[in-house]
Parts: C-alpha cells; structure tokens; sequence
C-alpha cells in the first residue's frame, strides 16, 4: 500500500471525525443548557432525575455508553435498527454524554453571576427570558469559556472511542492499516492529524476568548 | 395623590424581624430621606418598596394603586409577569454598587432597556441617552464599557439608566457607599440636580448634610422602627437620644 494511499484512507477517516466532533457541539451545547436548567429546577423530580442522568454520564466510560446504545435497542427490545444507526448511535451517545459536562459547566457559570445583575434587569423592566438571553447568558460564556476549551479538546480525541463500534473514523482506520501492513506509521500519522485538528480548535477558541476580552 | 404609599410593612428573615410596622408616604416632587445605623431595616425598607423583598404583612401602593400586600392570613399578593412590569415602570433604583451591565457599553446599558423594553424607537433613545450622558457630565463615555469607569462615573450612569425610563420615582440605596469623598461628591451633585427638578425620591444614606440639605422629609430608622420623622430641622434637631448618639453629638 503506497503512502498517497494510506494518507488517502486517513483522511477521509479524519472527515468522519470531524463529523462526529462538530455534531456531538452542535446537539450538546444547546441540550447541556436545556440539562442545567433542569439540575437547578426548583421541581425537585426533574432536579433528582437530571442529577442521576448526569451521574451516570460522568461515572461510566463512554466507550461502554457507547455500546449500550448502540446494541440497547436489540437486547431491550429486539428492535432492529437499519445501517444508519450506527452513526446515529455515535451521535447521540457523544452528544448525550457531553450534554452532562457542558451542563455542570454551564451551571457553575450561572451560579456564579452576581444577584445584583438580576436585580437590576427586573427593575429595568426585563422579562425573565429577556433577562437570561440578554443579561446572564452573554456573560456566562465568558466565564466558562476556558472550561469549555477543555472540554472541545477532549472530544476531538474522544471521537476515537467510536472504534469501539467499529465505526471508519480516523483511528479505526488507522489501526486496520498498522494491521494490514505491520507498520506503526499509520498511528504516528494519526497522532499528527490529531495533534494539528486540537492546534486549530485552540487556536479558535482562544480567538473567541480574545473577541470578549473588551469588558471584565 | 401620593406617589408611594407603604402601610404597616413587616418584614422578617427567619426569626430576626427586620421591619416593624412602618409606613411611609411620598408625594409627586418630594425628597424622603432614610438614615439610621446599619441593620436598622433601611435598604431592607427599599427593597420591599422596589419588590426586590416580599413584605409579611402590610400593602404598598403606587399612584394610589395597591400592587402588593400581604392576607391577613399571611397569603402574599404580588404581581407577576407583564403586570409586575408595568408597576416597576413606576420607579427606578440605583444600587450601592451600581450593577451596570458590563458586557455593555455605556451608551448600550441606558438604551436596551428604553429599545428592547420600553419599545421606543432607537434613535430617539440614542438621542436621549446622549443628552442625559451630557447633563451627567459623561457625554465623552457614550462608547466606553463599565470597567472603564471610575465608581463615581459608574455611579452617574447608573442613574441616567435609571432616569432613561421616565420613573414617578427613584429609589436610591446608599449610592455613595461604595465611593470615596471625591466621587461621592461628584454623585451628590447630581441627585442635588434632580431635587430641583422636582423628581420624587426616596434616599437611603449615610451623608448627613446631604440628606439634611436635600430632602423635605426625613425617617431615622432604628432595630426596623421608625424613632424620629419629620422635616430636616425638626428630625436633626430633636431631643432624642438614640437619634443624637447616631449622629455622634453625645458626649461619651
């Protein structure tokens, strides 16, 4: 197998990573705010159910969240799910679990906001949605900004564990190629993609952080 | 009719009562001023007037209306929602500690309020924030952002965000607590502009002279009762010894 062909493999499996990385942000996100706002509900059933749902995310790997969603559906109920599913299993076991570490990150933010800023809007006549939105939530981003860095960065290498369901990522691939051809190259080359893919995400972020850098 | 009416408010965190049955009154253009010891109920008293608070008993009125009060069974009435809006359009309240929204510039922090929810045009409220920035001495910090700003300076937007949204009256927590002599100065002055123009406010502080020189009527608050009131003369001067202890006139 020449090199052109091995890079070749290698980077459409780089796509697939990307495609898993920039969807699992683009559910987790919005869904972690839906989840921080359940884990400080005043009900206290949503706020118990959230903390369990959380807890699990964060105390189990996922790789074996995984594979209990993908294989969950035939074992519980012996559905069988057509060849599409195992990206969508992917998705939503990443988004799923991501969803718990964004929530807790979005909730520290929002703890943390002074009551003042509240006070203020009501008097000013905001409404509560208005007051979040406008008020709160562009200065939480601010604060959790950092954390989330970490978390964007830990994903893009998370994305591997879809080796697990043997899914044609970049690491996957990498691993049938070292196989096949008994070289340990493949997985050198791996490395530096996914070394490259995290320099850009920083550097991204970082550009973000920057941007609000106007106020304190 | 006045503008704020507050009747036989009570207020209790936990066991420790707060406010002890007090009532107060103001009317259109007057200046009521608040002193007393720290943990005497004051601020305490404005939050509930501003609904920052929910009283125990007792009802609050504005123009005559009565937005708030407590069932004799203890039950509390209090607006919600666009009702709840509609009565905080009455007032306006500058905190200690200013609360400007930081992650807005100066302008912004008078205007979003008077666009988004007052619902005027932009321009017209561009136009007016200049103008209040001018009469504050602050036209040349339209663009700059809160963390820019002296305390006294944050202070004075404060008050023209406040000012922005055509309040009946403005409440004022201790607005130079947090300032040095310098800036309260600077703070005083203005509130000083807004008693000639015949706002109704309710002041809460410490400067003595200030509130002696300001107001028409003023409260010494003591453990969330009402010790002395009156006009300025007839509440310093009166013969009253925890008042004159207050104010540091008793011989030790």
């Amino acid at each position: 197998m020449s090199f052109q062909v091995i890079m070749t493999q290698l980077l459409s499996g780089l796509g697939r990573s990307i495609e898993i990385f920039l969807l699992t942000l683009l559910f987790s996100l919005p869904l972690g705010l839906l989840v921080a706002f359940g884990r400080m509900s005043r009900n206290r059933v949503v706020r118990g159910l959230v903390w369990v749902y959380i807890s699990i995310m964060r105390g189990t790997p996922l790789m074996l969240q995984l594979l209990a969603v993908y294989f969950g559906p035939f074992y519980i109920a012996g559905m069988k799910l057509g060849s599409m599913w195992r990206f969508t299993a992917i998705i939503i076991a990443f988004s799923v679990n991501y969803a718990a570490y964004f929530a807790e990150i979005y909730r520290s933010g929002i703890e943390s906001m002074p009551p003042g800023q509240y006070e203020a809007a009501r008097i000013l006549g905001y409404s509560k949605t208005s007051t979040f939105f406008r008020i709160i939530f562009p200065q939480v981003v601010k604060r959790i900004l950092p954390s989330v860095t970490n978390e964007v960065i830990t994903l893009v290498k998370d994305t591997s564990l879809a080796f697990s369901l043997a899914y044609a990522e970049m690491f996957t691939i990498a691993k049938q190629i070292a196989a096949k051809e008994t070289s340990f190259m493949p997985f050198l080359a791996a490395a530096l993609f996914y070394y490259i893919f995290n320099a850009i995400v920083a550097f991204g972020m970082e550009r973000i952080e920057k941007a609000m850098d106007y106020y304190t | 009719m006045a503008i704020l009416e507050m009747n036989h408010i009570r207020k209790a965190f936990g066991d420790l009562e707060v406010i002890r049955d007090i009532s107060l009154k103001v009317d259109k253009g007057e200046v009521l001023s608040i002193i007393g010891p720290s943990g005497s109920g004051k601020s305490t008293m404005l939050r509930c007037a501003t609904m920052l608070e929910t009283i125990d008993s007792g009802e609050i009125r504005y123009l005559g209306e009565r937005v708030a009060w407590a069932e004799p069974g203890g039950e509390k009435v209090y607006p919600k929602g666009d009702k709840l809006r509609q009565v905080c359009s009455c007032f306006g309240l500058v905190f200690q500690n200013f609360n400007l929204f930081p992650h807005y510039s100066v302008l912004k922090n008078i205007t979003d309020p008077m666009v988004h929810n007052q619902k005027r045009p932009k321009s017209e409220a561009v136009q007016e924030a200049m103008d209040l920035l001018a009469r504050m001495g602050l036209e040349d910090k339209a663009g700059s952002y809160p963390c820019q700003l002296s305390g006294g300076q944050s202070q004075r937007v404060a008050i023209a965000r406040a000012l922005a949204l055509n309040p009946k009256i403005l409440f004022f927590d201790e607005p130079t607590s947090a300032l040095d002599p310098e800036l309260t100065g600077e703070v005083l002055k203005v509130i000083r502009s807004l008693a000639d123009l015949h706002i109704a406010m309710v002041i809460v502080t410490h400067e003595m002279n200030f509130a002696k020189g300001i107001s028409d009527h003023v409260i010494f608050m003591d453990r969330g009762v009402v010790e002395v009131e009156g006009t300025p003369e007839e509440v310093f001067e009166a013969d009253h010894e925890r008042m004159q202890s207050f104010l540091g006139r008793l011989e030790h």
